[in-house]
């Protein structure tokens, strides 16, 4: 770490503590299925022994926002922050209740959970407009990362100054090319984990006390 | 009647006239009466972000599923010191953009400078 981002984390302790800011809020961002829950219930139990919300194969299991507080992460350099994680639901510019029955969900349940995926979403911008300090921005990087409502939540949260990390997620699959996403936002830092296997998720803790510090 | 889909082109001009309100309106409507809608000069981010919520306030069950919307990548931006501070530099542009309903307009293929995209009627 250079003296400049040493003394600029100085700084920023140094103005925490003035005018007592609140811990961050940060929100795990990204489409459905990229596998946010899982990276959500990994740092929580890591650093808290706990776990926030249920994952599955079925898009839009999260359909609320969730918050866990008090998350203190720290690294061997003795390094710390203390953050609200904010599991958000997976953003998207549509919604089919036939998603849901595809994975043998009846039709009643199914248009309920659509009703209930299209609250969540709305609830996901709304909370990034108001009370989201920074994010982690998961992909699944077996896809195609230029799908435009990432671009569009990059752009989003870009404008609003948020710092943010990317991250590449399920590199444990044969198909993933993390080497794409990064081509595809090579303004933002990206890490590429397994959030299911915990793959190089303290390369992700090392950035986090970095960049959200 | 020769069956096709309505394809409305709107001008850089007529969309500076529109508050973010109305904007989003023109499009929601257009798009769920089954038009594609291209606008010469996309959307701001603040923008993209009420039409997502707008959007899912509109789906209904065996109605409207929501929007498909494609729009280049924002150009690389350069933007000096001065700019950075005072926010300038981060200001994405917002480029020529296509919407539709997401049951009639499909993409393709995506890169930084080609989009091509696949209609259908209803």
């Amino acid at each position: 770490m250079d003296i400049l981002t040493k003394a600029k984390k100085r700084l920023s302790r140094f103005l925490r503590v003035f005018f007592k800011k609140k811990r961050a809020r940060i929100g795990i961002y990204g489409p459905p299925n990229a596998g946010k829950t899982t990276l959500a219930n990994r740092i929580v139990r890591d650093w808290t022994g706990d776990a926030l919300g249920p994952v599955s194969e079925i898009p839009h299991e999260t359909r609320r926002a969730r918050r866990r507080e008090d998350v203190t992460i720290s690294n061997g350099n003795g390094d710390s922050i203390v953050i609200d994680i904010v599991d958000t639901p997976g953003v998207t510019t549509k919604i089919d209740y036939h998603e849901f029955t595809e994975y043998g969900i009846e039709k009643e349940e199914a248009v309920k959970r659509a009703r209930e995926a299209t609250e969540g979403v709305a609830e996901a911008m709304h909370w990034l407009r108001e009370d989201i300090d920074g994010v982690i921005y998961m992909l699944d990087a077996t896809l195609d990362p230029f799908q435009q409502v990432n671009i569009m939540m990059v752009g989003i949260i870009e404008s609003r100054t948020l710092p943010v990390v990317i991250v590449a997620n399920k590199i444990d699959l044969p198909d993933a090319s993390p080497a794409r996403i990064k081509s595809a936002f090579p303004q933002h830092p990206v890490i590429s984990i397994s959030g299911l296997e915990g793959t190089n998720v303290d390369e992700l803790y090392d950035k986090m006390i970095e960049f959200f510090g | 009647m020769i069956q096709g889909v309505q394809l409305d082109l709107i001008s850089e001009e007529r969309l500076a006239r529109l508050t973010s309100m109305e904007k989003i309106r023109l499009i929601l409507d257009e798009v769920m009466a089954g038009n594609i809608v291209v606008l010469e000069k996309g959307l701001s981010p603040e923008e993209s972000s009420r039409l997502i919520e707008m959007t899912m306030m509109e789906i209904s069950p065996d109605g409207f599923s929501g929007i498909e919307m494609e729009t280049y990548p924002a150009r690389a931006q350069g933007g000096g010191l001065l700019a950075r501070l005072f926010g300038g530099g981060r200001e994405s542009p917002s480029r020529l953009t296509v919407i539709g309903p997401a049951n009639q307009l499909k993409m393709l293929r995506k890169e930084r400078d080609l989009i091509s995209a696949w209609v259908s009627s209803r």
